[in-house]
């Protein structure tokens, strides 16, 4: 044996060449000191008078992805190296997009709660009211509403389409609505608005026609292909085999598809409605130039003007009184109330898809 | 009974729950389209006296009608070019991160986080992009003129503000954002679990695998989700109308006060008040935007329709 004659110290084989376990926290944690070091020093030195934060956290971070990048390199070579770059600049991307998110609840919770909780924020509607006081029971309804009689105009709509783009459409036609339908999901929300205007306004020869239900006609326009896309694509998901086996069985399609193909997408189809009502509900400008607004309360959709709580959070924020805050709490409070409303519809489509959806794989 | 055997196709037996059904869905497909066209010929049929409208009708001194559409078309695929420019690496970054980086456990509630920020309503961004981001950004826009003024893009004076299309962009990035992850990453995930293990058994690092089979497979989700995500950011209203301080011109300065306006945010701030011909005005921007809308929805879909997604159903 002329083994005996190695020289160097023995290597673990299966970790030679790459960076040890903690390495990239480690660098990660380095950097921040640093970058935190040099803005100590410009801090000390006069040039500004606070400690920068964001500073250190953002130079830092770019810091790292340099370091970490470079560190691999040369330990570990250069396809490791990309690999670490990567998944320091996915990680980083997601903390990004937080950032918003975090500080946009954080305020709307802050700046919303004040009127919020003043008791007749729920039980009384603008009218007669100047300054402090009041509440957006009026907006409140009339999102329902509207919503409400949107929704049933979009779900069968959106759910047949989606139907026969999955399971009868061949050739022209069904190539035409799939087309057109995803031209339709680029349609600004505010030409829907327009358009409800112009038909209307045509239809019943009222150059300054407002009310509810043509808000409610608008947004369905924009939900109708929403609600196409999103079922559309949880039908796809279906696999094929069970349409087979239904017909092998001797179902006919109709009861193939109500009994197979839907429930088995169902968690799917409920989520994708939910989240399309969810887009909906805080639609502002389609519901501003349509329904208008008003301060008073108003049930009837086919009369007169109707509040929206987006529209409501617009004009109190656009027609400050002389209580300018006052105006801006409440503003405030009614985007607490609709983050509120679209969170819980969101969470309420995450369970559904949850207790409901089948069993597959991953 | 041995009578022959009738020769020739066998049809199935045409039950009326299936006629019936059948005819719901291809009437609720015709319907989505005769809803298009009539947006189309609603829009146009009101818009019709704008397009021969004086030019005492329009503020702002402007003599017809193109001359006044022409800044508020550019204002807006500037800024929906701006966001998307922000918007679209970041979203593929999240997208990935949850799809195939963080832990499977945590991926369902991240996927979650970034759908809340899909719901929240653009009135709430237009409130928050005016009360917390302008103000935050105006110190950053001061320094970055300062010292980059320099070149064309950020040239001075600075907006006192923060108000700038810059901040739109942000604020309209920060919107479109979750509707392009929430697609890529439902692309992402449906990436052969094969093809990742054959690539990762091949040796491959994770970045490789992703680049050889997952971006590949989702290149066409990826520009679908642009696309919608552009269609957002063009029809964008609300958050537009709240948070700039517009100047109808054709401006490329991001800082300064002047920022060129978009279609939506100016009928949005105009149309309450308008009457007459103004309100035919109006609808016609209204219709100019619809017209980009489309051909920018057009353009995209032939793009994906070149490269036809796999899908279940086929």
């Amino acid at each position: 044996m002329s083994t005996t004659t190695m020289a160097a110290p023995m290597t673990n084989s299966l970790t030679a060449g790459k960076l040890p376990k903690h390495s990239g926290l480690a660098v990660l944690l380095g950097s921040w000191l640093v970058t935190a070091a040099v803005f100590f020093v410009v801090q000390l030195s006069g040039a500004s008078e606070s400690f920068n934060i964001a500073g250190t956290l953002f130079f830092g971070t770019v810091l790292y992805c340099v370091a970490i990048y470079l560190l691999s390199y040369f330990v570990e070579g250069v396809r490791k190296a990309k690999d670490r770059l990567v998944t320091a600049l996915v990680t980083a991307a997601f903390v990004v997009a937080l950032l918003p998110l975090i500080s946009l609840v954080a305020t709307t919770v802050i700046n919303g709660l004040p009127a919020f909780l003043t008791p007749t924020f729920f039980t009384a509607s603008q009218r007669n009211v100047v300054g402090a006081g009041g509440g957006a029971l009026h907006a409140v309804m009339g999102t329902l509403l509207i919503t409400g009689v949107a929704t049933l105009i979009s779900v069968p709509i959106g759910l047949l389409t989606a139907i026969y783009l999955t399971e009868y459409g061949r050739g022209r036609l069904s190539r035409a609505i799939t087309f057109f339908v995803d031209v339709m999901t680029g349609i600004p929300s505010i030409v829907a608005g327009l358009f409800a205007f112009a038909l209307f306004s045509l239809l019943f020869n009222d150059p300054g026609i407002r009310f509810g239900f043509g808000g409610a006609i608008a947004l369905s326009v924009l939900m109708i292909p929403v609600v196409v896309r999103s079922s559309e694509e949880m039908l796809k998901l279906v696999p094929n085999e069970l349409r087979e086996a239904a017909y092998a069985l001797g179902v006919p399609k109709w009861l193939t598809i109500l009994k197979v193909v839907l429930p088995t997408s169902l968690a799917g189809i409920v989520t994708g409605i939910m989240i399309s009502i969810a887009r909906v509900i805080g639609e502002t400008a389609p519901l501003l130039i349509i329904s208008g607004f008003t301060a008073s309360m108003n049930y009837d959709l086919f009369n007169e003007r109707m509040m929206t709580l987006p529209v409501f959070v617009y004009t109190q924020y656009a027609n400050q009184g002389a209580d300018t805050q006052a105006y801006l709490d409440r503003a405030w409070a009614g985007a607490l109330t609709l983050v509120l409303i679209v969170m819980l519809l969101n969470a309420l489509a995450r369970i559904i898809a949850k207790l409901f959806s089948p069993k597959l794989g991953r | 009974m041995t009578t022959a055997v009738a020769r020739g196709t066998i049809r199935a037996p045409q039950r009326p729950g299936d006629r019936i059904f059948s005819t719901a869905t291809v009437v609720s497909g015709g319907l989505i389209l005769a809803v298009l066209a009539s947006v189309a010929a609603f829009l146009l049929v009101q818009s019709l006296p704008a397009f021969v409208a004086k030019p005492e009708d329009f503020t702002g001194g402007y003599t017809n009608f193109w001359s006044y559409v022409w800044p508020l078309a550019f204002g807006t695929l500037w800024s929906a070019f701006l966001a998307l420019l922000i918007a679209v690496p970041l979203a593929i970054g999240i997208a990935l991160f949850i799809s195939h980086y963080a832990p499977r456990k945590l991926s369902q509630g991240l996927g979650y986080i970034v759908d809340l920020l899909a719901a929240v309503p653009s009135v709430v961004f237009g409130l928050w992009g005016i009360g917390v981001l302008a103000p935050l950004l105006q110190p950053f826009y001061a320094t970055l003129v300062a010292w980059f003024g320099w070149i064309p893009l950020f040239a001075g004076p600075v907006s006192g503000t923060g108000r700038t299309i810059l901040t739109v962009a942000i604020v309209l990035a920060v919107m479109v954002l979750p509707i392009i992850t929430a697609l890529c990453r439902e692309i992402f995930l449906q990436t052969p679990v094969l093809y990742e293990e054959a690539s990762l058994a091949l040796g491959a690092t994770r970045w490789e695998m992703i680049a050889m089979a997952v971006l590949p497979f989702g290149r066409s989700g990826i520009i679908s989700a642009s696309m919608l995500g552009l269609g957002r950011a063009l029809g964008e209203t609300m958050a537009v109308a709240m948070v700039l301080s517009p100047s109808s011109q054709v401006v490329f300065q991001l800082l300064t006060s002047q920022n060129p306006t978009t279609i939506a945010a100016n009928i949005a701030l105009n149309f309450p008040e308008a009457h007459g011909t103004g309100v035919n005005i109006l609808l016609a921007t209204g219709l100019v935007l619809f017209v980009i809308t489309l051909a920018v929805n057009m353009v995209a879909r032939l793009i994906i329709n070149r490269r036809k997604a796999f899908s279940g159903a086929n």
